[in-house]
């Protein structure tokens, strides 16, 4: 019967082994402690999600890899170490940054949209809306129309196109943005939103934006508009706009170029200058329209010699022209700093990719509420761990020491592999996790649960424990592998269609049925044989679980000290 | 503890029986009651779905909580600038933490707007506001994926099912059993009024898997019991499957409660150290779906199993040839009644043991003679049959008397004999 024992010495010592080589691997990597995720330490996850702005179709791979490294480095302005953008699925990117709870993160992450150049055909101070104090801390924005062309003495060909009527400091990062702002949108009488698209919907192609001519109700309605209406952004309409400071409001032509015709744009000095500008590149396609408009543009008067860079129905930079740019290269000079350059330059960058990006999810936990969800999830695994180790002595006596044991191993492990998968696959263990591995205490006890009970039924039946072990295993084993497959189905499953943060809880219920399953068959099981050759559990101790009157039989067949060699089927009874 | 290990062994042996599945219509009408009220619940309350299945804003700051926390909170949220923020929810978190949830607010204007405004009224810094945010057309996404989820779970499922019984009958009740325990769970949540958010939904399939393994465990014992059955009269499906049932039963306990203790320690960290979160909804889920899926295999798979079988026309002959035997036996007993002693039920000495001179089974016979009853179906009208081990009779008389309160704990080949008596 007993052909399956194996040789449980040589089996433990692999798996002694294996764990040996894990710590080994520990060390080596020299991190001792998992990574954990946000929700266990404070920080701010955002997940966009990107849309294809030229149409329904599917997001181009490359433009979402290309946003990502975007989005990576404007994250990497802030200054914050250890922040991570991803992608996720085929149209998702989720930019964790650690530590940082500021809204400026997501103002910047956030501001995703599609840039299109627009002719500006009328432009109009206004007044900057219930003065919020940083605009009066910038009187300057009052500009005087086309400040001096700033005709790059550049060794490019640079026509400079000027940067004007902006304020110096075009970010509304040094907004205190905790300040009230007015109230939004007061719903206006007419739509605004469509009086400036023609009855028939018609749109203008870019070869013709340049001769296109608002409506008369297009031109009350810029009268009307304010710069708190929220206005659509439509590619071959007119659009009203205002700029980001609402200090400027234009009526602006349709489409003459799309952001996605910009091959780069990047802030610098220019030799012998002192001031920072922004250079622009266009592909091509994008050249000629630039030319063919700057041509016109720069023969008008102003403001129509102007034309408006709009990101998401905002003119972030409305610069006039003075001569034609052929080549497709082009500076915008102004009073730039180094920050506010940069950040138009990203901006533009950004703008060129075709891809519009919506804000689907922000999670932003705060560092005592990070560590108060790691404290409760240890507190939660200790009590767990502490219920069922409890509860296996209460029943199971002796074994509850074999129960430990495995359920310690199999901590040793678990815990190694997340740490590993940490260091190497950047594996992030977050409060769902945590709970799939508690879960897990479950799952794993369980196994030894079936195990027991078989080798008592055996018992029951009339088998010396010895053999019981081995035949109780051959057919516990194949109800713990049932169990283990469809535990590990379940995670499987989870795993693939769970979102956000959950997936960690099918990670780790997935990673721990796997060890389950190794800790079960390296470890118990041939603990368990070595285990029945001792006096204490094969004789039956009364502590060992396994004494007689606790199994509810008189005596253990084949103990030694009351019945030498039983035959296998116990025919024979007691005081026979 | 050990007595239930002793009461394991007597269940295992079938010494001490319950019979599951000759009560099935008590179980079938507590879990219809139950069914009915999850239904009525989930009509009449419906669930409350978390901000990320609909989109919304949610805003947790640590505060000291006092009575006037909620409505000051309120008034600020009503000063903040931002519109309609008048049906924000405000209720606080044990009694440190204070939590505003609002529609979903635009992340970079509105957001800002609201953390400074709760920021301000308990007196921290902005930053120090938790929140999280679900734009709403996402929020629909993650209610579709999860709609997606559990559809292709349930078929998966289904197939898992299938393929490992093979057997239509078993996977039908297993299924049901299934579907059972999915409605008992949403239903608690709704008569509770528990929030369901993506955590709660991870839960809920968890247990799917859970309430699926506890029934294969008790149907691989039910297969196992009734291997040979059709070859002897020794007792109908049903006996055979309630047999299983209690064989597995202490096992059945023991891994519900070994599965539900970390759950309960997950509840606890959960509900009771941070009051909200994924643990709390996680917990609940798997609490509720694991204690009703050990419920569901036990007494709703099984006795349906049991009842769907017992129509199959093999099964119906089966039945037939029991109630024969049983009947006839039942005769002889009465003829030789005069030497039986026995009260509760015939004495059974018939055909098995004859054929099984050298290889009793006890058990067996115990059982069959038990459930015989008069000659129909059970004997046991109350719940727990606990009967002293009477009849361990097999040829040899004498010294029976002597061994009767030991024979309870004897070793013997209990319930061994399907097998040997094949061969």
């Amino acid at each position: 019967m007993a052909t399956t024992t194996g040789h449980p010495g040589r089996i433990l010592i692999a798996l002694a082994v294996l764990v040996a080589g894990l710590i080994t691997l520990l060390a080596v990597s020299g991190t001792w402690t998992p990574k954990l995720g946000l929700d266990l330490r404070g920080g701010t996850t955002i997940t966009l999600t990107a849309k294809n702005t030229t149409g329904t179709g599917a997001v181009d791979p490359n433009s979402l890899q290309l946003a990502k490294t975007i989005i990576q480095s404007r994250v990497d302005s802030l200054g914050v170490g250890e922040s991570e953008v991803t992608t996720s699925g085929d149209n998702q990117i989720v930019v964790t940054v650690p530590n940082v709870q500021q809204d400026e993160l997501v103002r910047l992450v956030g501001q995703t949209a599609v840039l299109r150049f627009r002719s500006v055909y009328t432009a109009e101070q206004v007044q900057p809306p219930a003065a919020p104090p940083s605009a009066s801390a910038e009187p300057s924005a009052s500009a005087e129309p086309t400040s001096g062309a700033t005709a790059a003495p550049s060794d490019e060909p640079t026509a400079g196109a000027s940067e004007e009527a902006k304020p110096p400091e075009p970010s509304a990062t040094k907004r205190p943005n905790n300040l009230p702002l007015p109230a939004l949108p007061t719903a206006p009488p007419v739509p605004l939103d469509k009086a400036c698209v023609p009855a028939d919907g018609k749109g203008t192609p870019p070869d013709k934006a340049l001769d296109w001519q608002p409506s008369e109700a297009c031109q009350s309605a810029f009268a009307e508009f304010t710069c708190d209406t929220k206005v659509t952004d439509v590619a071959d309409q007119g659009l009203l706009a205002c700029n980001q400071e609402k200090t400027e409001k234009y009526l602006l032509g349709p489409t003459l170029i799309e952001g996605n015709q910009l091959a780069s744009a990047v802030a610098g000095i220019p030799q012998n200058n002192v001031n920072w500008v922004v250079n622009l590149e266009f592909n091509s396609q994008g050249a000629a329209a630039f030319e063919t408009a700057t041509r016109q543009l720069s023969q008008n008067s102003e403001p129509q010699n102007r034309f408006a860079i709009v990101l998401d129905g905002v003119s972030i930079s409305a610069p006039s022209v003075n001569e034609p740019i052929p080549g497709g290269r082009a500076e915008i000079s102004g009073n730039f700093t180094q920050k506010s350059a940069t950040e138009l330059a990203n901006v533009l960058k950004y703008g060129a990719l075709p891809l519009a990006f919506d804000v689907s999810e922000v999670n932003n936990v705060s560092a005592t509420l990070g560590g108060d969800q790691l404290r409760a999830g240890i507190i939660a695994g200790i009590i767990g761990l502490a219920l069922v180790v409890g509860y296996c002595f209460l029943y199971y006596r002796g074994l509850g020491i074999v129960v430990v044991a495995s359920l310690g191993i199999g901590a040793v492990i678990t815990y190694a592999c997340m740490v590993l998968l940490g260091s190497s696959v950047g594996f992030a263990l977050n409060l769902p996790g945590i709970a799939g591995a508690i879960v897990a205490i479950g799952i794993t006890a369980d196994s030894f649960v079936i195990f027991f009970e078989r080798i008592r039924d055996e018992v029951r039946e009339g088998r010396s424990l010895r053999t019981a072990v081995e035949t109780g295993w051959r057919r516990a084993r194949q109800t713990i592998l049932i169990a283990d497959t469809v535990s590990m189905l379940s995670a499987l499953v989870l795993f693939v269609l769970a979102i956000g943060a959950v997936k960690g809880f099918a990670f780790t219920l997935g990673l721990t049925t796997l060890i389950d399953v190794l800790v079960v068959f390296l470890f118990t099981k041939p603990l368990m044989t070595l285990l029945a050759r001792t006096k204490f559990f094969g004789g039956g101790h009364k502590l060992s679980g396994l004494d007689p009157a606790h199994l509810g039989v008189q005596a253990l067949p084949g103990s030694r000290s009351r019945r030498p060699a039983v035959a296998r089927p116990a025919v024979s009874e007691e005081g026979v | 503890m050990s007595k239930l290990g002793t009461i394991g062994h007597r269940l295992y042996t079938g010494e001490v029986s319950y019979d599951f599945i000759g009560h099935r219509r008590r179980w079938y009408i507590v879990s219809a009651v139950l069914i009915g009220a999850s239904i009525l619940a989930l009509l009449v309350r419906g669930l409350d779905f978390g901000i990320e299945f609909k989109g919304g804003a949610d805003f947790k700051a640590a505060t000291i909580v006092t009575a006037q926390t909620v409505d000051s909170m309120k008034d600020a949220l009503r000063n903040s600038g931002v519109p309609d923020l008048d049906d924000a929810t405000v209720n606080t978190i044990g009694n440190n933490q204070v939590r505003v949830q609002t529609r979903t607010l635009d992340p970079t204007e509105e957001v800002p707007k609201v953390r400074a405004a709760i920021a301000k009224e308990v007196g921290i810094p902005s930053d120090q506001v938790a929140y999280s945010l679900i734009g709403a057309s996402w929020g629909g996404q993650i209610t579709e994926r999860a709609l997606i989820a559990l559809g292709v779970f349930l078929a998966l499922v289904a197939l898992v099912i299938g393929i490992y019984f093979r057997d239509a009958k078993m996977s039908a009740a297993a299924l049901i059993a299934l579907v059972h325990d999915l409605i008992l769970t949403i239903g608690i949540y709704a008569l509770v009024g528990f929030t369901v958010t993506p955590a709660t939904l991870i839960g809920v399939l968890t247990i799917l898997g859970y309430s699926l393994y506890d029934t294969v465990v008790v149907f691989d014992k039910v297969r196992e019991n009734v291997r040979d059955l059709r070859s002897s009269t020794a007792r109908t499906y049903s006996e055979a499957a309630n047999l299983a049932v209690n064989q597995v039963l202490v096992r059945s306990i023991n891994t519900t409660i070994i599965g539900v203790l970390p759950v309960v320690a997950l509840l606890f960290a959960g509900a009771v150290i941070l009051g909200e979160g994924p643990l709390k909804d996680l917990a609940l889920a798997l609490f509720v779906g694991m204690v009703s899926g050990a419920y569901s295999s036990i007494f709703i798979a099984t006795p349906l199993l049991a009842q769907m079988k017992e129509r199959e026309p093999d099964m119906k002959k089966l039945a037939a040839r029991v109630r024969a035997r049983r009947a006839k036996e039942a005769q002889k007993e009465r003829v030789a009644a005069t030497t039986t002693s026995t009260p509760t039920g015939p004495e059974v000495v018939g055909t098995n043991a004859a054929e099984e001179i050298s290889e009793p089974s006890n058990a067996e016979l115990e059982q069959a003679g038990s459930l015989a009853g008069n000659g129909a179906k059970r004997v046991s009208s109350v719940e727990m049959t606990v009967k002293p081990d009477v009849r361990s009779h097999r040829e040899g008389p004498p010294r029976e008397a002597a061994h009767r309160e030991g024979a309870a704990k004897r070793p013997q080949p209990q319930n061994k004999p399907r097998s040997q008596r094949k061969k």
